[in-house]
């Protein structure tokens, strides 16, 4: 087990194991995709308060899922730069700000859209909403820190450091947020009742949810190889290649 | 080197060259103090002088001009130290860095987070703000200003080994320091419309503990990584 993780830290190895993966991964990826999206738009009957616009929630709520979950990566990486000094931790870090600043900026961009038709506006400044912005400025800020640093090795331990600050204080930002709304007596009315979801609805979304998690290993191995070949360009196994 | 000096003595002695280095260069701490005046007054300029509107945003105002005015001024907390090299001693010292970490935070609130609270009243007063509110605002200014300080420090100690390092300090820290301002200006908005403030004081006294015990072991880890 340990000689298994030892393995996978090496760069050379760790290229050609996702080199292997990449196209598995691919497939299984669409497959779960087509599956959910076909479960999620046709199978799934419409919603008897909202109509049809309620199917945006199996892209909005796995993006949304995704972009906690990827900090939450992002930050046991950071621990492990810290404390082991791993290089491929370090790689794997800064792979996955972009994908998760997507997958922000999808559940906001999602959220609004749908938001407008069922709260008649595509903005408010909820709880939730609120601290999803701030999770994106967070993303945004550890790609610019790591743009901003030209020796690479430094930008790892940076970013680390930021990334462990920043899970320290997504859920301060997150209570914060949402007492400051409860306190403040919002102006609008922004709840509404999600009734107890029905395993027609829910299937697809865990199906979707999966696709997501699954495109984000895809992405994150095709973006740590192009990284590693990036860093490690003047190393033999580089040229072997 | 005759004598060693002990934990607290390198505490002292560290906090007393900070400030005596902000008062020989009393020019540059003035103008944190002179931009939160100046952002104030912009806002009646552009939202009008409605005394009623003023009142009500007054809170908000002056919480938004004290974080720029502190985000303004953190650049100082390490630059000089880095550029003549003294940092790279107070590294290698045999004293913990995150107590000199916390030395020269304390240093630096002292000489610009507490001068808001002095010009804070004044300006205050001149929002038109209830005087019950003003104890509170004093109050949230005492408690959050060191806050301020202590998260901007470990963003300073990320960026200052870089050249265009401003620009992305406000990207790492404004992020940071929604808490404080949600807590502080919802506080002093309470107690402006007669509610009781404590549970909000609370949690600002709260975070500043937080603060106080993680921050500067994050700064001394960042300050390491800039230094190397």
């Amino acid at each position: 087990m340990f000689l298994w993780f030892h393995k996978l830290g090496s760069p050379p190895h760790f290229y050609r194991i996702a080199g292997k993966w990449i196209p598995w991964l691919g497939w299984i990826f669409l497959l779960l995709l087509a599956a959910g999206l076909y479960g999620g738009l046709v199978e799934a009957p419409p919603d008897y308060q909202q109509g049809e616009s309620y199917r945006i929630i199996f892209v909005h709520v796995p993006s949304a899922w995704m972009s906690l979950f990827i900090y939450v990566v992002m930050a046991i990486c950071g621990a492990i730069i810290i404390i082991w000094h791993m290089k491929l931790a370090e790689v794997v870090l800064i792979s996955s700000a972009p994908i998760g600043a997507s997958f922000t900026f999808l559940a906001l961009v999602t959220g609004s859209l749908w938001g407008k038709p069922m709260w008649g506006t595509y903005w408010v400044w909820d709880a939730r909403l609120t601290s999803e912005l701030i999770l994106l400025f967070l993303y945004l800020g550890i790609i610019g820190l790591h743009n901003a640093i030209d020796d690479k090795r430094t930008a790892g331990r940076a970013v680390a450091i930021l990334a462990l600050v920043g899970v320290v204080n997504i859920p301060i930002i997150h209570y914060s947020v949402e007492w400051w709304h409860s306190l403040h007596q919002g102006p609008t009315v922004t709840k509404f009742d999600k009734p107890s979801i029905h395993w027609s609805m829910l299937l697809p979304l865990l199906l979707m949810a999966l696709a997501f998690q699954v495109y984000y290993v895809l992405a994150l191995f095709q973006k740590c190889r192009a990284e590693l070949l990036r860093r490690e360009r003047n190393s033999k196994w580089v040229e072997e290649l | 080197m005759s004598h060693r000096l002990s934990l607290s003595q390198a505490f002292v002695f560290l906090l007393r060259r900070d400030l005596l280095l902000a008062l020989r260069n009393r020019a540059e701490y003035a103008m944190p103090l002179l931009f939160f005046v100046l952002v104030i007054t912009l806002f009646p300029l552009a939202l009008g002088a409605s005394p009623e509107l003023l009142a009500r945003i007054a809170p908000g105002i002056i919480w938004v001009a004290a974080l720029l005015a502190a985000m303004l001024s953190l650049d100082s907390i390490f630059r000089s130290d880095f550029d003549d090299g003294s940092l790279e001693q107070i590294l290698l010292s045999a004293h913990p860095v995150a107590v000199l970490v916390l030395a020269k935070v304390s240093a630096h609130w002292l000489v610009t987070g507490l001068p808001l609270l002095l010009v804070a009243p004044l300006l205050a007063e001149m929002l038109g703000m209830p005087v019950a509110a003003q104890t509170t605002l004093l109050l949230t200014i005492l408690i959050g200003t060191p806050i301020l300080s202590l998260i901007g420090a470990i963003g300073v100690a990320l960026t200052v080994g870089l050249r265009k390092g401003g620009i992305i300090l406000s990207l790492l820290v404004l992020p940071l320091y929604v808490p404080v301002l949600i807590f502080a200006a919802s506080a002093t908005e309470n107690a402006a419309s007669g509610f009781d403030p404590s549970a909000q004081i609370y949690m600002l006294l709260a975070f500043l503990f937080l603060s106080i015990s993680l921050s500067p072991w994050a700064t001394a880890a960042a300050l390491r990584m800039s230094a190397s």
